[in-house]
């Protein structure tokens, strides 16, 4: 990492390619990748020196969970160069950078929204520093306090009865992933100079709103590449050039991740795909000696310490939407290239493998791009991953590549993008359950009575009538897409101007494609109230204003999640006719309307804040997460389940299908080497479906007797004997002890 | 499509009606790899550990054709194949309906897809050989190695039978997987572990045997039907024990899980 590496051609032995003229990192990656097709046995596990870094952090943890946050700078508004350099250990480091002068210690953002800020110290027992409260207050404008200013009073009222909401108008937006990649391939200097021609060739273009936007917004990401510069010369590296090194292709691309969660507290602060591109560097190394197996390992395992204390400050209440302090890191791994060859690397494996050296962990969110023709080694370590962390994610990379082209990843949970290409307003979700009630009650809140969406005559009669509640629920839904679309263009709007990502930005082509990203919650509800009324006859309870407020259910109902097409047909009607009455709306800069059926977990939240629904749910309990069967309604398996919900139509909900799977491993065959190929089996199957998401959680031990401890924390974890299914948490303690023994009985 | 009517009156095959429990898909427990399995209702046996009392009456089930579970299984025939698994009749006891499982054997394996039959193989005589032959693999659940544990297990049935259909299964080449549930106290005994053993390793088909065992998850279900579970204070077999029987079984030389 010294000054003798500047005499080295960064880019000697890569092959030759349009990448070389102009900035474009999936070219690269597409000619000088080397697809890896065998099994896992080559992989290395921790060094000494990787733990003793891992381990410093490990002991500060417990003291993080404690208190919420390990520590604050509450005096000092992040930026890319507001602190000084941070270390965890170092002298053993061999990636540097953190996003303060030290480890654990969070950042304010205020730009985002300075009450989220406030709120989040006083709730971790800091006071608020005046002098960023006078200067966030009187000179300085917040994104929080400009979308309050512009909101309409539909809006409000939407937001405050949770019809609509997690919405991002109290902090960073996300889901925007720059190509850090090219601040490696580059280097600082190449990509100002192509910023620079870029901003240059809109001068002779007239100075309307657009071309005035976009010329200041390029001034911000040339000022920004430049504190980028400024920051990795604190730590002592010039990255104005490219990476010569595997090590510095790493730390590189680190730095531009890292300025970006400097920058910006954004809800998803995901990675992309990096995987396959550091490969090409260390295969270089290994190649010229200057490498071997651990040492690669070893900077993989450095780098994904770093990306697993990524820290930011938010409140109790959001944490209570998404539990566990998420900053989703995603990186996805593998898939197909549009050549027909697997973009499998060693250094994939590699990532994977920090599940083993360094422990599972939630973070990065290590997303898996499945696809049957994945070589087989792959597919079996993936599953391998899965039985014995539950940690990764799978995304079917048959529906992604054809829309997005097979450079794309993924932001977040299940929002894919062209790395560096597109980017994504992102835009919460609208509670599809919560509006079937307002449709029955004529626009009123079913559980305040206040006038919510406009007044209309509301469903009458004892009993529910189908097509008079679909004429209703249709009505509603375009009332809910107008309000909801209004929202986010107001979101977006100051958002680009109060708290603008420069780095990230400053990381994508331009012009970027943009997506405003909705989103959808209690589908599984909504679409198991409409059956229940469709086939049973459904009752309504009213209180003395009218007010529908309960539902008795007679006779059974189809449900969703069990491969009936009966219930699935008004899933598939409900998700499509929702996102085109979304996409008659008009939005900010023309961003094209996408939806996701997806709820991470807030879907505990979004079911506290509705009533009782037809379906026979009571008002408070949770909805199903994302796409997901209401709990214990999914009576035929798995593979029916996950069937049902294959169902949904991608090309109606780009932005992802979210599914969460549990299963124990005795669910999954005797043996591990059976769990391993039927884990594999089904991915393959699901995903040869149409299936788009599987969150894959395979229950060991120590989870099962959590849920024990704290059963509300597992409402759908079901037990699968032979044939045979139960819910775990409403089993007697006696049969949960039962459970456990057997569960484990039979594994390793 | 059109209101042409047939020549002449083509003498329909008789419509086959079954009792059907249930169906369901599972994944590496009724067979290899991912399955649609059907569960027939009635069982002639009364295993005190038994845990789907609800299956035990014929009455229990729906009346279904076999054209209905075949068309069912179709749903699931493209994910079962490229997750690779198959279709598995079970129960209840599957040949206490035998052309109804015939049949559907026999539709499924013309489609090609991979059958399996769970069952204890008391009423093994009453499979026919063209229901065999429409059968890939047998789940044989061989109870006891002993008449009088069979006996005490079941409580009203005999080993015999079951012993002369796994025999039956060797010498026509059909593959078989031995299921036997470990129950502390019941059938644990070292001496009836190896006389299932032993049985099991002179079977020349037998890929595997899988031990299975003991819990108590369908104690629910004997309280929603009114009766007592018989091993309501048994616990499940701990892993020394586990591990020791299963060892019984590899010994011999098989394939134990």
């Amino acid at each position: 990492m010294s000054g003798n590496q500047r005499t080295v051609d960064p880019w000697r032995g890569f092959r030759d390619g349009p990448w070389r003229e102009t900035v474009d990192v999936a070219d690269f990656v597409r000619r000088n990748h080397e697809p890896y097709t065998g099994d896992a046995t080559f992989l290395t596990g921790p060094t000494a020196r990787t733990l003793a870094v891992w381990d410093r952090l490990r002991a500060m943890f417990p003291e993080e969970r404690r208190r919420g946050v390990y520590d604050v700078d509450a005096a000092t508004p992040s930026t890319i160069t507001s602190h000084a350099p941070g270390y965890v250990d170092r002298e053993r480091e061999l990636i540097v950078g953190l996003q303060t002068d030290a480890p654990l210690r969070r950042a304010i953002m205020p730009a985002g929204g300075l009450r989220m800020v406030e709120t989040a110290l006083r709730a971790y027992g800091r006071e608020p520093d005046p002098r960023v409260h006078e200067i966030f207050t009187r000179y300085r404008r917040t994104h929080n306090d400009a979308v309050f200013d512009a909101y309409p009073e539909s809006v409000l009222a939407a937001r405050r009865s949770h019809v609509i909401t997690g919405l991002p108008d109290a902090y960073g937006r996300g889901r925007i992933i720059g190509d850090y990649r090219r601040v490696a391939l580059y280097g600082v200097d190449r990509l100002v100079e192509e910023r620079r021609a870029l901003k240059a060739a809109l001068d002779d273009r007239r100075s309307t709103d657009d071309v005035i936007r976009d010329r200041e917004e390029l001034a911000e990401q040339i000022r920004a590449l430049g504190e980028l510069t400024e920051m990795a010369a604190s730590y002592g590296f010039d990255i104005s050039r490219p990476a010569a090194t595997g090590q510095q292709a790493i730390q590189w691309l680190y730095f531009a991740y890292l300025a970006a969660t400097k920058e910006q507290n954004g809800a998803a602060m995901s990675l992309g795909r990096t995987a396959g591109f550091v490969d090409v560097y260390l295969r270089r190394d290994i190649a010229e000696g200057r490498l071997d197996e651990t040492g690669a390992q070893e900077l993989v395992d450095d780098f994904v310490i770093k990306l697993r204390i990524i820290r930011f400050l938010r409140t109790p209440e959001y944490d209570q939407l998404f539990s566990g302090d998420p900053t989703w890191v995603t990186e996805s791994l593998g898939g197909m290239g549009a050549d027909g060859r697997p973009l499998v690397t060693r250094t994939t494996f590699r990532y994977l493998q920090t599940l083993y050296n360094l422990g599972p962990a939630p973070e990065p969110n290590l997303t898996v791009l499945w696809s049957p023709r994945l070589p087989d080694g792959f597919k079996r370590f993936c599953a391998q991953v899965s039985l014995d962390t539950s940690a990764i994610q799978y995304e079917n990379d048959e529906l992604i590549r054809p829309a997005y082209d097979d450079d794309a990843a993924i932001a977040c949970c299940v929002s894919a993008m062209r790395v560096g290409r597109d980017m994504q307003f992102f835009g919460a979700r609208a509670n599809l359950a919560k509006a079937l009630l307002y449709a029955v009650n004529g626009g009123r809140d079913e559980l305040t009575g206040a006038q919510v969406a406009p007044p209309t005559p509301p469903v009458g009669g004892e009993t529910l009538d189908y097509d008079e509640v679909l004429a209703a629920y249709d009505r509603t839904l375009d009332w809910l897409a107008q309000t909801y679309v209004d929202a986010l263009n107001v979101i977006h709007h100051q958002h680009d101007r109060y708290a603008y990502e420069r780095l990230e930005m400053a990381l994508h082509d331009h012009p970027v494609r943009r997506f405003m990203a909705t989103g959808v919650a209690g589908l599984s509800v909504a679409v198991d109230s409409l059956s229940a009324i469709r086939y049973g006859r459904v009752k309504v309870l009213r209180d003395d204003s009218g007010l529908a407020v309960d539902y008795a259910v007679e006779g059974e109902f189809p449900t969703y999640g069990n491969d009936d097409d009966r219930a699935d047909e008004i899933a598939v009607w409900l998700v499509e006719t929702f996102a085109a009455k979304l996409r008659r709306q008009r939005t900010y800069r023309d961003a094209e309307l996408t939806m996701s059926v997806l709820t991470i977990t807030s879907n505990v939240v979004y079911g506290t804040h509705t009533g009782n629904t037809p379906d026979g749910r009571r008002a408070g309990e949770p909805f199903a997460p994302g796409a997901n069967p209401m709990n214990g309604r999914d009576t035929h398996g798995l593979v029916a389940s996950a069937l049902s919900v294959a169902k949904l139509p991608y090309d109606a909900a780009r932005d992802g299908i979210s599914l969460t799977g549990t299963v124990t491993p005795d669910g999954l065959g005797h043996t591990r080497a059976e769990r391993i190929a039927n884990l594999a089996g089904v991915l393959d199957g699901y995903t040869d479906a149409g299936g788009f998401h599987l969150n894959v959680n395979v229950l060991d031990r120590a989870t099962l007797l959590d849920a024990m401890a704290h059963p509300e924390r597992y409402p759908q974890l079901t037990v699968r004997v032979s044939g045979y299914a139960v819910n775990f948490v409403r089993l007697t303690p006696e049969q949960q002890r039962d459970v456990v023994s057997r569960t484990f009985h039979g594994s390793l | 499509m059109t209101g042409r009517p047939p020549v002449a009156p083509v003498a329909a095959p008789p419509v086959l009606h079954g009792a059907v429990h249930s169906w369901d898909t599972s994944v590496g427990v009724d067979g290899p790899g991912t399955r649609f399995v059907v569960f027939l209702a009635g069982c002639p046996l009364r295993c005190r550990y038994c845990h789907s009392p609800d299956t035990w009456y014929g009455r229990s089930g729906r009346r279904r054709t076999v054209d209905e579970m075949v068309t069912l299984a179709t749903r699931y025939r493209r994910f079962v194949e490229v997750a690779g698994g198959g279709v598995t009749v079970s129960g209840g006891e599957p040949l206490l309906q035998p052309a109804f499982t015939g049949e559907l054997l026999r539709r499924w394996h013309d489609l090609g897809l991979h059958t399996a039959l769970d069952t204890s193989g008391f009423l093994g005589d009453r499979a026919d050989e063209a229901l065999l032959d429409a059968t890939d693999l047998v789940l044989l659940d061989v109870k006891a190695g002993s008449p009088a544990t069979y006996r005490r297990v079941t409580g009203t049935g005999r080993l015999a039978p079951t012993l002369r259909f796994a025999r039956r299964l060797a010498d026509r080449g059909t593959p078989m997987w031995i299921r036997y549930v470990l129950v502390p106290g019941l059938t644990d005994a070292p001496d009836e572990v190896a006389r299932v053993a032993d049985v099991a390793a002179g079977l020349a088909t037998v890929e595997r045997v899988e031990v299975l065992p003991f819990h108590r998850l369908g104690a629910h279900k004997y309280a929603q039907l009114g009766l007592a579970f018989p091993l309501a204070d048994t616990a499940p077999p701990d892993p020394e024990l586990l591990a020791r029987v299963r060892g019984q079984f590899a010994e011999r030389g098989l394939t134990v899980t």
